[in-house]
């Protein structure tokens, strides 16, 4: 009756259906409509930016992953997050080598180099992000705005390697951020919704990363203490400052809705990897990344603060666990 | 809804599976030729054989005394003839000495026996007829029952607390025993407080069993002894003793302490309903039900098994396995062990007979850890199986004493969780082990030394 087919194995053997790649996928999917709306604003720059980003992400994936199995590490679908991630923080007329290099970067030094998926400390779009930031300020600070055309190219897009390129179109406009910062000028509500404002690709349209970011908290795919507590540390610290003196410093609305925020909260603060375990430290580290938010945009030398306030605040993550350990059940407090 | 049933935090919620079995009446298992009784069948110093080889024993007569305080004397399932005494495979694993007994075909298997009178026993009698009664905890653990019903003169009683939940996915022998023989149940309760002296019981029941919940509910208003059932939140390890007493109490037990020290005293139903069989009726513990259940088998169903019966024949009873069948484990399948073989016996710990097919059982791809936390969010006594996991895979069995790891129950919520399908609590088992292991050998060097 029994053949040999009888393996051995130890309990338990039911499993939860969530596996590793499904979730990656889930968050991949939810991104969709994010990219497709990029697309409807920036046309064919977009879509080249975003296809360079996940290219050189899953290229870097497998040139680096020698020594793992590297069709695995490609399937677990943290490679492709990271390249969408990094396209929708780049501006739409970013010159596409430039992409490819941050792609290099933000797989090659934000993840390989540390050990691979799980490894690392910082979060690897951001810090490709930060890469580009640093070596090539100018280009990543010039906005084309949304302006109807599909298929023209944008800025300098298509510069040749190591060179700055020219602008095509010669176009630029500052995002609602810098605008506030440089020229106290505000943007309506209704179009930081909508996404009818320069920037780069994924922070425009706010409504569609809200309705995102509750999808991935009703199907518990991300931790809702940290986008909860950043939210509200942004809010309330720049509320403060904002009833103090509301020609000065921007509303909590515009603070949310504009720049990287929404995109940082649902997408990048809340990276399983480098977000901490524990619930305390997740509020710890919420509120850390609020605060440096507003510390940055409103007194700082940058417009945007985001993806600074997440790195550092994933600097932190390790000390953070060490210090909100969990009390275990039946013991008084924590180790 | 409004009535929020009671529970811990954290857990997990494994799909059920108990419709299989759970409509099933207990049905009796026919005797067999041959019956295996290993020594162990118990935690604690294995119980001591007082028969000999040909010798012919009548069903309920006593083949071992109890080795020792923790330890329980062992009965002959049936008339027959001692057939051998030696080693045999345990369900354990391991090969363990047994009584091998012999049915007599011609026998009627009815044995005359007669109620206990436990009215005009003290405390130390009665503790010491259940140890000869050879009853344990039928949870799944088989802690000898006389052990926990002795009260330390340092301590109190004041809560009897009935273990019904039934958590593990599969199982529903508890069930069909708290529906079939609630009146049994509450007599037990009855019987024990005699000698514990508690203000009260509870009886903690999953809400998936509304049928237990109410026929207990009925027989225990009939009950002199205030007997309050609680119906508990569906949810994964609810039936941890643990667990059910911070539902029920919502206080925790200090690590390394018993419930005892909460003045709880926890028993599961069917340990119970033993008292009443024994001491109304005389029978000792020589059979128990189990369920038999699983994708793999044919027609799942709740048997009341003598003890020492190979599981073989109990499983043709239930129609055999299917072509599919890959494993087949003894309890539920969250904490269930794993059985090479199908030609040991049912012990007085096997709670179910589980065989599942290659659905259930999957070989899956383990990805790195990606700090989810889901494994931290599971964990029902607030441990950190992702850094523990990752201590273990290096082998840093000394750092996971800081983050508890002896406080862990193997209850497999966080494998159960990890989307990445890294074997938790299975490291973690080799970690308690590594570390037992190792104090114990320290201990012995300081007393060489």
């Amino acid at each position: 009756m029994i053949g040999d087919k009888l393996s051995i194995s130890t309990a338990p053997f039911l499993k939860d259906d969530d596996s590793t790649p499904k979730i990656m996928f889930l968050v991949v999917y939810t991104l969709m409509p994010v990219v497709a709306v990029s697309f409807y604003f920036f046309g064919l720059a977009a879509i080249l930016v975003t296809i360079t980003s996940v290219f050189s992400c899953m290229f870097t994936e497998w040139v680096f992953n020698t020594s793992g199995d590297r069709s695995r590490s490609l399937k677990d679908g943290s490679g492709l997050i990271t390249g969408l991630l990094l396209a929708l923080t780049l501006p739409p007329g970013f010159p596409l080598w430039m992409v490819f290099l941050g792609g290099v970067v933000a797989i090659g030094m934000g993840k390989v180099i540390w050990g691979g998926l799980g490894q690392n400390v910082f979060n690897p779009a951001l810090l490709g992000r930060a890469f580009l930031q640093a070596a090539f300020p100018t280009a990543i600070t010039t906005w084309s705005p949304p302006d109807g055309r599909f298929f023209g190219l944008r800025g300098t897009n298509l510069a040749m390697p190591m060179m700055q390129g020219k602008n095509i179109d010669g176009a630029t406009g500052a995002t609602p951020l810098a605008k506030m910062k440089f020229e106290q000028v505000g943007t309506d509500t209704m179009d930081l919704l909508l996404g009818n404002t320069g920037g780069s690709l994924g922070e425009t349209c706010g409504i569609l990363l809200i309705l995102a970011g509750i999808f991935l908290l009703v199907r518990k795919i991300i931790n809702w203490r940290i986008p909860l507590s950043i939210v509200l540390t942004v809010s309330i610290f720049s509320g403060i400052f904002w009833m103090i003196d509301p020609a000065r410093y921007p509303s909590p609305v515009f603070m949310i809705l504009s720049g990287g925020m929404l995109l940082g909260t649902v997408y990048m603060a809340t990276d399983l990897v480098t977000s901490p375990l524990t619930p305390k430290g997740c509020w710890v580290f919420g509120i850390g990344i609020g605060l440096l938010i507003v510390l940055i945009r409103n007194w700082g030398g940058l417009p945007e603060g985001v993806m600074y306030a997440i790195l550092l605040m994933n600097a932190a993550t390790p000390l953070i666990n060490k210090y909100t350990k969990i009390r275990t059940y039946g013991h008084e407090k924590a180790k | 809804m409004l009535d929020k049933k009671l529970t811990f935090k954290h857990g997990v919620h494994p799909r059920e599976f108990k419709s299989l079995s759970d409509h099933c009446s207990i049905e009796r298992m026919p005797f067999v030729e041959e019956y295996t009784l290993p020594l162990s069948q118990h935690i604690g110093a294995p119980s001591k054989a007082i028969v000999v080889k040909g010798q012919q024993v009548k069903r309920g007569q006593k083949i071992a005394d109890a080795g020792g305080f923790i330890s329980v004397a062992l009965h002959s399932p049936v008339d027959g003839t001692v057939s051998d005494i030696d080693i045999f495979p345990h369900p354990n694993g391991k090969v363990l000495p047994a009584i091998k007994i012999k049915c007599d075909p011609f026998s009627p298997q009815i044995r005359e026996s007669s109620p206990i009178d436990f009215e005009q026993m003290d405390t130390k009698s009665f503790i010491s007829s259940i140890q000869d009664a050879g009853i344990v905890g039928l949870g799944g653990a088989a802690f000898p029952a006389h052990v926990k019903f002795k009260i330390p003169e340092d301590k109190k009683c004041r809560y009897i607390m009935l273990n019904g939940c039934e958590c593990e996915p599969f199982l529903t022998a508890d069930h069909r025993v708290m529906v079939e023989h609630a009146k049994e149940v509450i007599d037990g309760i009855g019987i024990l407080n005699r000698f514990v002296g508690a203000e009260k019981a509870y009886i903690g029941i999953e809400a998936n069993k509304p049928d237990a919940i109410e026929i207990l509910a009925e027989e225990a208003k009939k009950s002199d002894f205030p007997v309050e059932v609680v119906p508990l939140k569906v949810k994964y390890p609810q039936g941890a003793e643990k667990m059910m007493i911070t539902a029920i109490l919502g206080k925790e037990v200090p690590s390394g302490k018993l419930p005892l020290d909460l003045g709880v005293l926890v028993s599961n139903v069917g340990t119970i309903a033993c008292l009443s069989d024994y001491y109304r009726k005389g029978k000792p513990l020589t059979e128990r039900v189990v369920t038999v259940t699983g994708t793999a088998i044919k027609r799942p169903g709740n048997v009341l098994v003598p003890i020492g019966t190979p599981m073989r024949d109990v499983i043709e009873l239930c129609g055999g396995i299917t072509q599919d069948a890959v494993r087949i484990l003894l309890g539920g399948p969250m904490m269930g062990v794993v059985q090479k073989s199908i030609d040991t016996p049912v012990v007085k710990g096997t709670s179910g007979i589980l065989v599942l097919t290659n659905n259930e059982v999957k070989d899956l791809d383990q990805y790195s850890c990606i700090r989810c936390s889901r494994c931290v969010d599971a964990c029902p006594i607030f441990l950190n199986p992702s850094m523990m996991g990752l201590l273990a895979k290096k082998g840093l069995w000394d750092e996971m004493m800081d983050y508890n790891v002896m406080d862990c129950f193997e209850c497999a919520s966080c494998s159960f969780v990890c989307p990445s399908n890294i074997p938790l609590v299975q490291s973690f088992r080799v970690a308690k082990g590594m570390l037992r292991e190792k104090w114990a050998r320290e201990k012995e060097m300081e007393e060489n030394a």
